[in-house]
């Protein structure tokens, strides 16, 4: 028996400490579930800081949460009044300045987060047999949160607020024969207008909540199946597994604080950095700002939406680059998950975050020129990743041999750390 | 069908086209960096150059643009223009309004003489920009740079010159070489010694045009100061709490590798 086990009780069933606790254990064990998920639940030993971002994101959307439940008490949802509540909030709330920089910031932050733990889901398989319904519980997680976060930027009713209202929802309009008829009632009326902010309003209310429900499914069926690690194989024995509490907790604990550093630098320094200065002029449908840009965290997509010149065909690529997400269990048809053991994926994983990143950069510029031609290509190999790269390499890729257990597999690292 | 015409000019054209006025000739000059005393992570208000500032608003600006969120209260917030609450109440009583009320607005009969409406000045500071493209945006959120729009406003009060030769501003515009289609409603608002210092800072344009931009940056950021005090405390805790967790979790760890 070692010290660390016996420290931390590791037997995975819970001791109510006192009267009240065992009163309610006996009633609602609740505390059994906590212990046995978030305290002696196993986790591969090997995890690496990109495992930590889970628990971020978590915290992200309890600061979400928490700020947006404090700013809708002083956010008036009508098209004359919302510009000047907001700016307020911003003058004569107390802290409502803070409360405002940190909920539109934090929504930055959420989709930072959110695609650190996308990116490392692709570099180390986690989407593959057993995670099939955990990936897609993400994917359906992440829609959500692209609906919520447009329609909160709209609630601002500013410049920028407004046309990309108008932008996003008349994409709608290229549904043939009923196109007209869905934006007419997406708005609640002829024009985006006061309807529309009221709907968004609430919708962006509703939502977050939903988001939190689905966060539950995906952390319980992960939980279900046991997490993936760097080295993407099962965990065979006690050994290759360590106690979520105190070990990944402390870990996810200490990334965090760093990224809260992040947080406030963007808060409390640079809280304009990501916002563009026309949604400071409160909206007005009667004057066209001179470029509408969307988000940053949604320039890849608006980037394969201008890339492709037929309307229609421009709408249904936006749409699958982010459903062609739900079926990657499925394109993928390697049974190696870690990039680490497949070299030629892993190449053409890092062009495909190049190509993620340049893609981002060619939808803040206008579509002419150069921009276009490569917006085209990098619209082209995104699409190819998943639907010809990715099939197509499980069948030629000669991926290195997996380790014989996660044990082995920290052993391999020492020592090879230990030559380089 | 009009909707989808209406979208696709929007999509595609929108983002290239130039403001309607625009008019051949050079593109639009890059404000040059000032130094402002409220930038960077100790930035504060310099109280003398904001009621200086202010001296020009009520002069000046203030004849045709509004600024409905500003309250003669707000003159004595710290951090601040730094006026006690009383001289605030007598310039309310000027006025013949309350400490509470806004800032009064111009007559309507002098904004209708505009084509377009002047914009209220209570956010301009943060409204208005210039595009600092790749990579210099990148250093920008090291360099905690965020002056672009008092930059802009400041460059653009001292930007009027005559046109080059063969470019003539439509009926109704003043060229100026910083604003985006060079050809501004506005017609000069400031001119060396229009504004009369009492505290001996030079009365002159380049003066002026700062002092107001430096205001315009209050009005916007009321809580600017206050922001970045708290934001030091912010950072220096957690900085310490990350220390801490790194500690923590390598004393942690250590138990771990020991079976």
């Amino acid at each position: 028996m070692s010290r660390a086990r016996s420290k931390y009780n590791m037997t995975g069933v819970y001791r109510p400490r006192s009267p009240f606790l065992r009163w309610l254990e006996r009633r609602l064990p609740i505390g059994q579930l906590i212990y046995s998920e978030f305290v002696a639940y196993p986790t591969p030993r090997n995890l690496n800081y990109w495992w930590t971002f889970g628990a971020i994101l978590s915290l992200m959307l309890g600061i979400q949460l928490a700020t947006g439940i404090v700013l809708a008490m002083h956010y008036t949802p009508n098209v004359d009044l919302a510009f000047k509540s907001i700016e307020i909030i911003m003058r004569d709330v107390n802290y409502g300045w803070l409360l405002r920089y940190l909920h539109a910031n934090g929504a930055s932050m959420f989709f930072l987060a959110a695609y650190i733990h996308m990116f490392r889901s692709l570099y180390y398989g986690s989407y593959k047999e057993p995670y099939e319904l955990v990936w897609i519980l993400g994917v359906i997680t992440y829609l959500l949160m692209v609906v919520t976060g447009f329609m909160g930027y709209v609630l601002v009713w500013g410049q920028m607020s407004f046309w990309a209202a108008k932008v996003i929802t008349n994409l709608f309009s290229a549904i043939p024969v009923v196109g007209d008829s869905v934006v007419t009632w997406l708005w609640g009326g002829f024009a985006v207008g006061n309807p529309t902010l009221n709907r968004f309003y609430s919708l962006h209310y509703l939502l977050p909540f939903v988001i939190a429900g689905v966060v539950v499914l995906h952390i319980w069926a992960l939980h279900v199946v046991g997490q993936n690690n760097p080295a993407g194989i099962e965990p065979k024995s006690e050994k290759d597994t360590i106690a979520f509490t105190p070990y990944a907790t402390i870990k996810d604990s200490f990334v965090l604080g760093l990224f809260l550093i992040l947080f406030a630098w963007l808060v409390f320094y640079v809280p304009n950095y990501l916002v563009h200065s026309d949604n400071y002029i409160q909206a007005n449908p009667a004057e066209t700002p001179s470029e509408i840009v969307p988000e940053w965290y949604y320039l890849p997509f608006y980037a394969i939406l201008r890339a492709i010149p037929n309307k229609l065909l421009g709408v249904m690529a936006l749409g699958a680059s982010i459903l062609i997400l739900a079926f990657l269990p499925w394109l993928d048809t390697s049974p190696v998950r870690s990039a680490r053991y497949r070299p030629l994926y892993r190449q053409f994983f890092w062009l495909f975050v190049i190509v993620c990143i340049g893609l981002g950069y060619l939808g803040s510029n206008p579509p002419e020129g150069w921009y276009v031609i490569f917006a085209r290509l990098f619209t082209v190999y995104y699409f190819a990743y998943f639907l010809i790269i990715l099939p197509v390499l499980g069948l030629v890729e000669k991926t290195k041999p997996l380790p014989n257990s996660i044990s082995e597999s920290i052993l391999q690292g020492k020592t090879a750390g230990a030559k380089a | 069908m009009i909707a989808r015409t209406k979208l696709l000019a929007l999509l595609f054209a929108a983002a290239l086209a130039a403001p309607a006025v625009a008019q051949e000739g050079p593109p639009a000059q890059t404000p040059p960096k000032l130094t402002w005393s409220f930038a960077g992570p100790f930035g504060i208000y310099d109280t003398g150059q904001l009621q200086r500032g202010f001296k020009i608003y009520r002069e000046v600006c203030s004849n045709c643009h509004s600024m409905t969120m500003v309250s003669f209260r707000n003159l004595a917030d710290p951090g601040g223009l730094g006026y006690s609450p009383e001289q605030a109440k007598a310039l309310a009583d000027s006025y013949k309004l309350a400490v509470a009320d806004h800032l009064p607005s111009p007559q309507e009969a002098v904004i209708s003489a505009f084509p377009i409406k002047p914009p209220d000045m209570s956010v301009l500071a943060k409204a208005r920009s210039y595009k600092r493209g790749f990579p210099d945006f990148i250093f920008d959120f090291f360099t905690q740079y965020q002056e672009h729009g008092v930059d802009y406003i400041a460059a653009l009060l001292k930007g009027y010159e005559n046109p080059p030769p063969g470019v003539t501003p439509p009926p109704g515009t003043f060229y100026n070489k910083y604003f985006p289609s060079h050809n501004l409603a506005m017609p000069q608002p400031l001119f060396a010694g229009a504004v009369t210092y009492d505290d001996g800072a030079p009365q002159t344009l380049e003066q002026y045009s700062q002092d107001v931009a430096a205001f315009l940056m209050w009005a916007a950021e009321p809580h600017l100061v206050q922001r970045k005090r708290i934001g030091f405390q912010v950072m220096i805790y957690l900085i310490i709490l990350a220390g801490l967790l790194y500690a923590t979790k390598k004393s942690v760890w250590r138990t771990a590798e020991a079976h």
